[in-house]
Parts: C-alpha cells; sequence; structure tokens
C-alpha cells in the first residue's frame, strides 16, 4: 500500500482507530449493516402485513387493483433490478478482486439499471394517474376502462380499489425512495472506487452498499406479485 | 494484535453469480406463468413459495449470508424471527374474529 504513509502513523488510511484491524473492522459493519437491514424487514414487513389484512377482507377488490396493474411493466421491471442485483454483486467481487475499473464499471452499470427501473416506474405512475388511480381528490377509477365495467356492475368495490390503490402507491413508493437513496450511494461508492479507495484488504463500504441495494431488490421480488399478479375474477 | 489482518474475503466464483441470476429470472417468468393458471386456492401459496425461494437465493449468495459469520446469522434469523412474530400474533387475531371461511 503506497498510501500506508499518507496517513502518517503506519496503517491502512482507512482502518478506523477503534478497530483493531480490517477484518474486525469490516466484520462489524457487515454486522451493523444487518441490523439496520432487520429494522427495514420490520418496516416493510408492517405494511405488508396491513396488505394481507386487507387483502383477506376484500379479495375482489384486490384482484381488481392487480387487473390495472400492467403485468408487462411490472414483469420487465422485475428483471432489470434482478439484473442490476447481478451487476452489484459483480462490483463488490471486482473490488475483492483489486479491480477498480471493474468495480466503477460495475457499480455505473448497477446506477443504469436502478434508473431504468425508476425511468419503468415512472411511465406506470403516469398510466395511473391519468386513468383517474391515484387515490384522493383526483379518485376517478371511471375513466380506466376495465374498472369502469367492473364498477358499473358492482359499485361497492369502488372505495376498497381506493384502498389497494393506497396499497399500491405507498408500497410502491416506499420502494422507489428506497431506490433512489440506493442511486446516491451508488454515485457515491463509483466516485470512491475512481479514486481507487477499494481493494482485497478493504472493500466494506461496496459490501454494505450491495446489501441494501440487494435487500430493496428482495422487496420488490415480493411486491411483483403481490400488487401485479393476484388471481381472481377479472372478466 | 499488533499485525494488520485483512478481511477474510470468500471470493464467490462468477458460475455462482450467473447462476443465481438466472434462477432468478427463471422464478420471475415463473410466477408470472403460475398466476395465469387456475390453481384455486394454491395460487397464493405457490406465488409465495416461488418469491420466498428467490428471496433466500438473494440472501445466501448476492448477499453473502452464506459465508457471514455466526453472530451475522442471529441477526438475520432473528430478524425474521420478528417477523414471523408480527405476522402470526395478528393473524391469530384477524383470523378468527369470524366464523367465515378465508
Amino acid at each position: 500500500m503506497s498510501d500506508v504513509t499518507e496517513h502518517g502513523h503506519g496503517h491502512h488510511p482507512f482502518l478506523q482507530h477503534h478497530f483493531e484491524d480490517l477484518g474486525q473492522q469490516h466484520e462489524a459493519s457487515t454486522l451493523a449493516m444487518w441490523g439496520f437491514l432487520a429494522t427495514e424487514i420490520l418496516f416493510f414487513g408492517g405494511v405488508l402485513m396491513a396488505y394481507w389484512v386487507y387483502r383477506i377482507s376484500y379479495p375482489e377488490a384486490w384482484a381488481l387493483g392487480a387487473h390495472q396493474q400492467n403485468t408487462m411493466y411490472g414483469g420487465l421491471n422485475t428483471i432489470v433490478l434482478i439484473i442490476s442485483s447481478l451487476t452489484m454483486a459483480l462490483a463488490v467481487r471486482n473490488a475483492q478482486l483489486g479491480s477498480s475499473r471493474g468495480t466503477v464499471l460495475m457499480l455505473i452499470l448497477t446506477l443504469i439499471f436502478g434508473s431504468t427501473f425508476l425511468g419503468i416506474k415512472m411511465i406506470e405512475y403516469h398510466m395511473h394517474y391519468t386513468e383517474g388511480l391515484f387515490p384522493g381528490t383526483h379518485w376517478n377509477p371511471m375513466l380506466s376502462e376495465h374498472a369502469r365495467h367492473v364498477l358499473t356492475m358492482h359499485p361497492e368495490l369502488g372505495p376498497k380499489l381506493q384502498l389497494f390503490m393506497v396499497f399500491y402507491w405507498g408500497m410502491t413508493g416506499l420502494h422507489a425512495v428506497h431506490m433512489v437513496i440506493g442511486a446516491g450511494l451508488l454515485i457515491w461508492m463509483i466516485w470512491r472506487a475512481a479514486k481507487n479507495h477499494f481493494g482485497p484488504e478493504y472493500y466494506g463500504p461496496v459490501e454494505v452498499m450491495g446489501l441494501y441495494w440487494h435487500f430493496v431488490d428482495i422487496v420488490w421480488i415480493f411486491l411483483f406479485p403481490f400488487l401485479y399478479l393476484i388471481p381472481g375474477a377479472h372478466t | 494484535m499488533s499485525q494488520e489482518h485483512a478481511p477474510h474475503i470468500h471470493i464467490t466464483p462468477l458460475w455462482i453469480y450467473i447462476a443465481v441470476f438466472l434462477a432468478l429470472a427463471a422464478g420471475t417468468l415463473l410466477t408470472w406463468y403460475a398466476s395465469t393458471l387456475e390453481l384455486g386456492a394454491l395460487n397464493t401459496p405457490v406465488a409465495l413459495l416461488i418469491a420466498t425461494t428467490k428471496a433466500i437465493l438473494v440472501i445466501l449468495f448476492f448477499m453473502h449470508a452464506i459465508h457471514s459469520t455466526r453472530l451475522t446469522w442471529v441477526v438475520i434469523i432473528g430478524s425474521f424471527l420478528w417477523l414471523g412474530t408480527l405476522f402470526v400474533l395478528t393473524f391469530a387475531d384477524y383470523l378468527t374474529r369470524h366464523w367465515a371461511i378465508y
């Protein structure tokens, strides 16, 4: 390490003084990230639980709500996010192998796929908005051809469909906020990797960033079937 | 411990990452396909099973849980135990309020 002398007293520049060595520092940060993810699991878990309580109460409205979604966009976004998880994992691998160029490349690809996901999500949000499927004062599901067809026959489903859309916007919105934060972290990591900060002895930040990114991917793995693929009386 | 110890690195072979990615992509197609089938009451458990399998693959291989320390395992398993407690206690209430078939 040519950087060793930079810090002045003979240890790796990114070893914090309260740790014995880089190995201990790495384990501590990984453990702490999992501790944070435990709170995230319960955070999203609480919303998912509320979703299931209402899904069990109003199965027809939930099936109608899922039918308002474009499965092709949802499925495409699932694949896009899985690809971004692969490139994120490969970014960590490149950092472990000491390839800064590889790390930067994989992190940039992750950022591109993450942004693609958000772009597709915005197209969907726009579609729902123009179809009157945003809950609140602009709620007007009669603008959606399919919803109008069903709601004319079953007007009692209207408020329950609105409740489904509250969950839809809330859950995908929370997920999207996490993606935006992840994109910010990625830019930070790209900058650090480009400055040659990472290598086999120190790659904790990329690893921890990866844990966050994969967790957000897992949330979507559940949101896709829960919001887009509910079987039921669609016709 | 005067000597600096680098992290205990386990570098996952490339083919494992690719295989996990392909399994996740296949799972996505499978969950879509399964939702188009008329499985009656089985549709939801099938979707949950596929999503849970995908999540476990991500946690084990992409998130390197399989090579993490036992203390990390305790945190991972512990967080899902708490999640399970949340679901079990809540549904013990909601699912037993009426004599209805869900």
